[in-house]
């Protein structure tokens, strides 16, 4: 069987414009939750997010002509990716790009351009819409953007699954490389939602907390008194390889990809199913792909969006699967810190457990103060813990009921 | 409008839209051999045109605008 291991990280989010950033951020409980400035928020009842803060793309490498035709998810894409490729040194030959990939998972796609160029067909006619609304618009350019800068010629994925977007696209990339079909691969998530449209919307659903007067304590995963989700924008990438590959190039290996669960609730277009049980099912599809028992792990990378309905299932589905062994589970949300980052979720989520499992901390779920009566698990309160880890799991549970586990494991050779 | 005039502004909005500099922009300067502007560039330009001077240009003559001359001359005898 082909091994697939990280070898590089990349990120763009709230609390930092790189992976190392972002980490660092991460471990000293820093929030990226402030008050919105993309756009009014006075009839908002939500007026929060996480938005990228500083955020300079030709610092970043990219020409003014790129950053003029692209939509701020395609921005975050491209750039996530080329710091991923040059975490991980990595440099390979014309015949070798023909075997490396990209799947990227994107939530929404360029939803302001779109919005952006509705108001202009609405008030200046069809005449006036930019020749680029459909390549800022279509979630694939992200990928597609990623695979022209590298110029990697294998497969090109974009797999659309709501908040597990990112995850699908670790899980999609994780299979291309063990079926032998590609030897590298850029995988995550990128999304920049955070738009007049994007807000109402999740606004309208009762999805997002209104927590306004106290921006840092509005992400307050698995506490009881959490209200709702920050939609937040960014993206994560890992730079996926197999472990040949990687060894005779002497990279560097944050952790092992083992196996991956992918489940749908069937059930409901917002609720998760009851007790979660969709999302146990594929944490228990993704024990079993990797050949694990629910006692091999030490760590779980969650979900928790600080909703109501979303931590009191993912809890539930937590102790349901995993018994006794729960209570020893270290259980975080990243979310606590750099709000919901929607299709990006999932990739910067992974590289969170990629970076947890190499230097064997895992951050504080910020916020956490008192669970519900019923849960039971460690949520890794009041700040960063060193823990032992050898095999962790990162949670994402979508609206459409999407649920997607990526699981990794300590390297060893 | 003087054809001064509308030389300066199709220079400025060709280095808005095309991101070039605005000192490399001369009469025969072509946009897609030397500004590296394809052919969507282009129509983005050309629409900017049409908001600027108010005016439509149809999708047949927008092949004929080639070089910032063509644009100017185009604008002029309209």
């Amino acid at each position: 069987m082909r091994r697939v291991v990280v070898t590089g990280v990349g990120a763009v989010t709230p609390v930092g414009n790189s992976a190392e950033e972002t980490w660092e951020s991460l471990l000293a409980g820093k929030s990226g939750i402030a008050a919105i400035t993309h756009f009014d928020t006075e009839k908002f009842s939500t007026k929060l997010a996480g938005e990228v803060k500083n955020f300079d793309s030709e610092d970043k490498g990219l020409s003014k002509k790129d950053a003029k035709r692209l939509d701020r998810f395609e921005i975050f894409a491209i750039t996530a990716a080329l710091e991923a490729v040059a975490d991980a040194k990595l440099e390979l030959s014309e015949s070798e790009k023909e075997r490396a990939g990209v799947s990227v998972g994107v939530g929404f796609g360029g939803i302001r351009s779109f919005e952006d160029n509705t108001d202009l067909l609405l008030t200046k006619g069809p005449r006036r819409v930019s020749p680029f609304m459909v390549t800022q618009m279509i979630p694939n350019m992200g990928p597609a953007y990623i695979s022209m800068h590298l110029g990697f010629k294998g497969p090109q994925s974009c797999p659309v699954a709501a908040c597990a977007s990112g995850t699908y696209g670790v899980i999609d990339a994780f299979r291309y490389i063990r079926e032998g079909v590609t030897d590298v691969m850029i995988a995550g998530g990128a999304e920049a939602a955070v738009t007049p449209m994007g807000v109402a919307g999740f606004m309208n659903m009762r999805a997002l907390s209104k927590r306004n007067d106290e921006p840092e304590k509005a992400s307050r995963p698995f506490d009881k008194d959490r209200d709702g989700f920050i939609p937040a924008e960014g993206a994560g990438m890992l730079v996926l390889e197999e472990l040949e590959h990687a060894q005779k190039r002497g990279a560097k290996i944050y952790a092992e990809v083992v196996g991956y669960g992918a489940t749908s609730d069937a059930h409901h277009i917002t609720q998760p199913a009851p007790r979660g049980e969709g999302g146990r099912r594929a944490m228990e599809m993704a024990l079993r792909v990797s050949g694990i028992t629910p006692e091999d792990v030490d760590y779980i990378n969650a979900h928790g969006t600080s909703t109501p309905f979303n931590d009191r299932f993912e809890t539930m589905a937590i102790q349901d699967l995993f018994g006794d062994h729960a209570k020893n589970l270290k259980v975080n949300s990243t979310k606590s810190m750099v709000g919901h980052m929607l299709g990006a979720a999932g990739g910067v989520e992974a590289l969170v457990v990629a970076l947890s499992i190499y230097h064997q901390k895992v951050h504080q779920t910020a916020n956490f103060e008192e669970g519900e009566e019923e849960f039971h698990l460690d949520y890794v309160a009041g700040g960063a813990q060193s823990h032992p880890i050898k095999y962790a799991l990162s949670n994402s549970l979508g609206f459409g009921g999407v649920n997607g586990v990526v699981v990794m494991k300590k390297f060893e050779d | 409008m003087e054809r001064n005039e509308i030389f300066n502004k199709v220079v400025e909005l060709a280095v808005d839209k095309l991101s070039a500099e605005k000192a490399e922009i001369k009469e025969e300067t072509n946009f897609i051999e030397d500004l590296n502007a394809d052919s969507l560039d282009v129509v983005d330009f050309v629409m900017a045109l049409e908001g600027e001077f108010d005016m439509e240009i149809p999708e047949d003559d927008v092949e004929k605008i080639k070089t910032v001359k063509d644009a100017v001359d185009y604008i002029v005898n309209k």
